[in-house]
């Protein structure tokens, strides 16, 4: 796995990001900066990591979203290179175009930073064949502006394609209001793009990889990307 | 010239933040407040005195960075 980790000014989430790139995959992934024009050859993963790039200034992720290195990741995921964002990488390519919709203040308008229950939708993609469908996992949030929403046309298009690929989930996998932390539409935390190579997602899956940490749920969609990447060289 | 950008919410996309200042000014006692809904103004000055071009290039400004009109609106205005 030849991985980037793009760094825009103001994002804090990328150590925890790469830290857990170079766990699961065990390669340490390039650390790209966002004035950069290009990634290095051979890359096969790029992720936007969480935080708070240009201070959440405008928009979430709107400033970010239009930085020289986006016109390369733009490319990229053209191309069908597998590119994720989390939390402010999420909001990112959204307001970049590669994903549709965007992330609005949370409903109950409190930032919220606590594990949620997610339902993996589908085990059919590159970024959750490490899960199975249906199967339920806790991973941490930690977000102000998560509440997803799109078009109504839009968002009949995202399930009837099966694009949403995470929900916000009771415990036992069931998709109830009271376990919709931001309000988002349709419980929708994570979505991918048409192709399926793009994925953004509101929660943090980088934060549990490691046994030391409590849990584990997240590494199964690092070590997806890893097997997929393997088979594809 | 001095020019304005408005961008506003589109109607039908919820506003927690409106809701929340619709809150507080009825707490306070402002009454006969029916609803709020928050927006952004941006006061810009343009350099040169063509109003049609400046009037396009507020809307470029607008379109491609300023707004995100998956849910916002903008009005673009040369004041003077």
């Amino acid at each position: 796995m030849k991985a980037v980790v793009v760094v825009f000014p103001g994002i804090n989430r990328e150590r925890d990001m790469a830290r857990t790139l170079k766990i699961v995959s065990g390669h340490e992934p390039a650390m790209v900066w966002h004035a950069d024009t290009q990634l290095p050859a051979g890359t096969d993963l790029v992720v936007i990591p969480g935080g708070f790039s240009y201070g959440d200034y405008l928009r979430c992720g709107a400033i970010a979203a239009r930085s020289p290195i986006m016109d390369a990741v733009r490319a990229f995921a053209a191309k069908g290179g597998l590119t994720l964002g989390v939390c402010n990488g999420f909001q990112i390519l959204c307001e970049a175009g590669l994903l549709p919709g965007v992330l609005m203040r949370n409903a109950q308008l409190r930032f919220i930073c606590r594990d949620v229950y997610l339902k993996v939708e589908r085990s059919d993609t590159p970024f959750t064949r490490g899960y199975n469908a249906g199967q339920v996992i806790r991973v941490p949030v930690a977000h102000g502006e998560g509440n997803y929403i799109a078009d109504a046309e839009t968002i009949a298009r995202l399930e009837g394609e099966g694009r949403v690929i995470f929900r916000y989930a009771s415990p036992d996998g069931m998709i109830d209001p009271n376990w919709n932390h931001n309000g988002a539409i349709n419980a929708i935390a994570g979505i991918v793009s048409e192709r399926g190579n793009v994925l953004g997602m509101m929660p943090h899956p980088e934060n549990h990889v490691e046994a030391s940490v409590g849990r584990t749920d997240g590494r199964g969609l690092f070590a997806g990307l890893v097997d997929q990447l393997g088979k594809a060289a | 010239m001095k020019a304005r950008v408005t961008v506003t919410l589109k109607t039908g996309i919820l506003d927690p933040q409106g809701k929340a200042i619709e809150g507080a000014l009825r707490s306070l006692g402002v009454n006969g407040v029916a609803s709020v809904r928050q927006g952004k103004v941006f006061d810009i000055e343009i350099e040169g005195s063509d109003k049609a071009a400046a009037e396009a290039l507020l809307k470029q400004a607008a379109d491609r960075l300023l707004a995100n009109t998956v849910i916002e609106n903008y009005k673009v205005e040369v004041v003077a």
